[in-house]
């Protein structure tokens, strides 16, 4: 499975993302600058955290616009996954990838701080590895992640059961519905506020991130393309 | 011409800034103000006189860019130089 890691102007989680791949699942990773114009060989595709473009004007609302962004809109189209993080999730957000927008936190402070959520779908190619209704520990790190849909996209998502994480107990920013991270309807886009890149080893704090990893892989060595180039 | 563009949180959506400093101001006694909503000023430059395709142009700059219609509402002035 080949992984690309997007690099926008500002991106500060790169590195982690890369490091996670290496570290959780040992598949060829590249770094792929924002100005790329082909992302036809990627299977899977993580758009960091950080702060493109400064975050001016809104968080997400340039980097929206970055040539890559429409490789990643082909992407998926295809099936590919596109797991977006933090202020990856708020690019697919004005990108209009995934439905909704985000907000300052409730309580106007940046939060970084280990956070518990609960497995709310593991039937995705990001959460197979997960147990339904699992607890998981994953760090959030953000000042604008309070999560905002109208009532109807509301019920959709959950009709959909788009709702793959919820915080549980405290919500840290507000989010409609205690949601931490949701995907597209065909449920290969994926994006959440929390960082499963910087849970992947226990010195960490938390492991729990890697399953979403490893989940991946074995969602795409399900795939007819993925069954076909196995045990590279 | 000169654009002015008004950027603001929709009605119906919670603003925390706005919330924020509505807390503020009752703390120091101004217990007149009600709900507080903050936004975004911007001031565009155009290298054109002509209002009509002005407006349409600039509107365009905010459906795609300057605003986020999800979450927010946005206006605008034109003034000819």
């Amino acid at each position: 499975m080949n992984v690309a890691v997007l690099v926008f102007p500002g991106s500060n989680c790169d590195i982690d993302c890369y490091k996670a791949v290496e570290h959780t699942i040992r598949q060829p990773v590249e770094y792929v600058w924002h100005q790329a114009t082909d992302l036809s060989k990627f299977d899977l595709i993580l758009v960091p955290g950080g702060f493109s473009y400064g975050d001016y004007l809104r968080c997400g609302a340039i980097a929206r616009f970055s040539p890559v962004m429409e490789e990643v809109r082909k992407a998926a189209e295809a099936g590919k996954y596109v797991l977006g993080i933090c202020n990856g999730f708020q690019i697919l957000l004005e990108s209009g990838l995934l439905p909704g927008a985000m907000r300052r936190n409730n309580s106007l402070k940046f939060k970084c701080a280990p956070t518990t959520l609960e497995v709310a779908n593991n039937d995705t190619a990001f959460t197979r590895d997960y147990a339904a209704g699992e607890k998981i520990q994953i760090p959030i790190a953000h000042g604008e992640g309070n999560y905002y849909c109208d009532d109807e996209t509301l019920a959709r998502l959950e009709a959909n059961r788009q709702i793959v994480f919820r915080y549980s107990g405290e919500n840290p920013n507000g989010s409609v519905a205690d949601i931490a991270g949701i995907t597209n309807e065909r449920g290969n886009v994926l994006g959440m506020m929390p960082h499963p890149e910087r849970a992947v080893d226990t010195l960490l704090g938390s492991s729990d991130g890697k399953r979403m990893f490893t989940s991946v892989l074995t969602a795409w060595r399900g795939t007819a393309h993925g069954a076909a180039t196995a045990g590279r | 011409m000169k654009a002015t563009v008004f950027v603001t949180v929709k009605e119906n959506v919670l603003d925390p800034q706005g919330k924020a400093v509505q807390g503020a101001l009752h703390s120091m006694g101004f217990d007149e103000v009600g709900e507080v909503r903050i936004g975004k000023y911007m001031e565009l430059n155009l290298d054109t006189n002509d209002a009509l395709v002005a407006e349409e142009r600039v509107r365009t700059m905010c459906e795609k860019l300057l605003a986020n219609t999800v979450i927010e509402d946005y206006r605008f002035e034109l003034k000819g130089e």
